[in-house]
């Protein structure tokens, strides 16, 4: 019935607007086409040879070769192995984002279903650390690393992420907390259910996929992260986009090399994002949308 | 005597309820608001890592040298571009992907998924490809289409510009609006989506034109995202490093504030006049920082009252 009046509304339009429509969604496709592009590039280019990836013009149709992969990865005997690289930016992902969650879970839970008094200010005061540019307190961190022997250590780089994206995490966590219906805690209460059964049984389920897409997002912002690590490692915790600029060199083809690298230190992030793309905007305007 | 223990169990409830909290607080201060004291601190102290006997107080020389100093007046006008840009351009780049979206097509989903995966590419690695998949002037892919492009008219010279030398600041702009524009094409739709359906149907049957439709109803009503994307963008492109690194390496009239700083603390070992930058970035930043935060609150003011 909604189907039939459906179609009718639709062949009641006029033509015109009909065409436009169509025109309208060619428009959003080939914008589309065109964003995309850059990466479908990277991702062709990394499957060429050396010498097909640096033609001119470009060789589209060259045959498919795992070459640039088996040189990034050390195959080809040339170059420095990417899996420490990799493993260091997966420990210091990972860890930071368990401790992340570890400290903004609780402080969530304070902001939101039981507040303290003013919680809005501390939640401001947690925000405002964010919008401080990150490299005004690199040199003393620099300095402090230096004299505890932590350069050029993972764990350091892990208690930079974790209070680089703590703020990010305790806005969306609040976001997604404050979602749970005070109605049914209050229910919960006059039960007579303690602390731990309504955390378990009422807030877990409804906060679960908030925790997941805090998670993830605090995953790709460590995970991207060049600044810290370029400055406080060195060879031993140098992490994965650290290794990423160190592998063009001034000398040979390496396009094909560093499209494959590109490729794999970004597979991470693209699943992790498409993962979290429902949540997305609501973590990355701090919960402030929906 | 009665009113004080209440106090005491009203007391010790406050601070059962603050101790989740507490943690994640301290952790913060200490890591985050520790070194800035530290910064400060150091601002005001001579001291070049290269020249360790010569450490001492200096009263406000850093500052003073950092105000005088041509290359790092040119980075904050070069940072204060690159934002403005880079925010601008791909806000109104997001807000016309979002509006185009915000209709049904068939692929709808493949075409938004298309979209966002610019901003899904680590940050270094969107910046490598550009520099030598897309601009490199003798086999990148702008160049190499501009040759296909002419061959296909025959002709054998076609234009082959080099665009990181002739316009390095463009370079750097045109890598960041194309990842940072999904950012913004996300927030828009959101908005649009949370649009009431019925006015706009309602003004619709009262024949508003869809140009009027935007104008009255659709722009006010988007305003507050549009300021969000805005100030949120502006927070994470001002402190934008990885592009002008790997892009440019600061060279060519790009160096930005937090490139800058990087130099003059990485490279010039210069610890004092680094803090001093600092310092100014901080107090800059705090300014774009005051309006950010005041329209976040306003929108959560808003989920309160709802």
């Amino acid at each position: 019935m909604t189907r039939g009046a459906h179609l009718t509304g639709r062949a009641r339009l006029p033509r015109r607007q009909r065409r436009a429509n169509g025109a309208l969604g060619l428009l959003a496709w080939l914008c589309g086409i065109a964003f995309f592009l850059p990466v479908a590039w990277m991702v062709l280019t990394s499957f060429h040879t050396e010498n097909d990836a640096a033609t001119n013009p470009p060789s589209v149709a060259a045959p498919l070769t795992l070459h640039g992969y088996r040189e990034f990865f050390g195959a080809g005997g040339s170059g420095v192995s990417p899996w420490p690289p990799l493993i260091n930016s997966l420990t210091a992902s990972v860890v930071s984002t368990l401790l992340v969650l570890v400290l903004a879970v609780p402080a969530a839970y304070a902001l939101s279903i039981r507040p303290v008094r003013k919680w809005s200010d501390v939640m401001f005061f947690f925000l405002s650390t964010k919008m401080l540019p990150l490299v005004a307190g690199l040199l003393p961190v620099y300095l402090v690393a230096q004299n505890t022997r932590m350069l050029d250590s993972i764990w350091l780089l892990v208690i930079l992420y974790t209070s680089m994206n703590l703020p990010i995490a305790v806005w969306m966590m609040r976001s997604f907390l404050a979602e749970v219906p005070v109605e049914i805690l209050e229910a919960a209460s006059i039960d007579g259910a303690g602390l731990t059964t309504t955390l378990a049984r009422i807030v877990a389920p409804v906060a679960m996929p908030g925790i997941a897409a805090t998670a993830l997002i605090s995953f790709i912002f460590s995970w991207n992260e060049l600044l810290f690590a370029r400055v406080l490692t060195g060879i031993v915790a140098g992490t994965a986009p650290v290794f990423l600029t160190g592998l063009v060199t001034s000398q040979g083809l390496f396009l094909a090399k560093v499209c494959a690298a590109a490729t794999v230190i970004s597979l991470p992030v693209l699943i992790a994002g498409f993962a979290a793309q429902d949540k997305l905007v609501q973590g990355l305007s701090l919960g402030a949308v929906k | 005597m009665r009113t004080r223990a209440t106090d005491r169990t009203s007391r010790a409830r406050d601070w059962a309820r603050r101790a989740p909290l507490l943690p994640a607080l301290v952790f913060l201060i200490a890591v985050t608001q520790l070194p800035f004291v530290a910064t400060v601190v150091i601002s005001f102290t001579r001291w070049n890592a290269l020249a360790p006997d010569h450490r001492g107080f200096a009263a406000f020389d850093n500052y003073l040298a950092v105000f005088t100093d041509p290359a790092l007046r040119a980075s904050v006008g070069t940072t204060v571009l690159l934002t403005a840009t880079v925010v601008l351009v791909s806000l109104l780049l997001g807000l016309g992907l979002a509006l185009l979206l915000d209709r049904g097509f068939r692929g709808r989903g493949v075409v938004r998924t298309m979209l966002i995966t610019p901003f899904l590419v680590v940050p270094v690695a969107s910046a490598l490809i550009w520099k030598h998949a897309l601009y490199n002037a003798s086999y990148g892919l702008l160049d190499g289409s501009l040759t296909w492009l002419w061959r296909l008219f025959g002709s054998d010279h076609p234009p082959q510009p080099d665009w990181m030398t002739n316009s390095p600041l463009t370079a750097v702009e045109l890598s960041l609006i194309w990842q940072w524009t999904p950012f913004m094409m996300l927030i828009l739709l959101a908005g649009l989506q949370s649009r009431p359906a019925d006015a706009v149907e309602a003004a619709r049957m009262d024949g508003a034109s869809p140009f009027d439709i935007f104008r009255y109803l659709t722009l006010p009503h988007l305003r507050r995202y549009l300021e969000l994307a805005a100030l949120l963008g502006t927070v994470y492109i001002v402190q934008n490093f990885d592009a002008v690194f790997t892009i440019t390496s600061g060279g060519l009239g790009t160096a930005n504030l937090p490139y800058t700083i990087y130099q003059t603390f990485y490279q010039a070992h210069d610890y004092g006049r680094a803090s001093a930058q600092g310092v100014v970035v901080v107090l800059c930043s705090l300014l774009v920082a005051t309006f950010a935060l005041r329209t976040v609150s306003s929108l959560l003011r808003e989920e309160i009252t709802r």
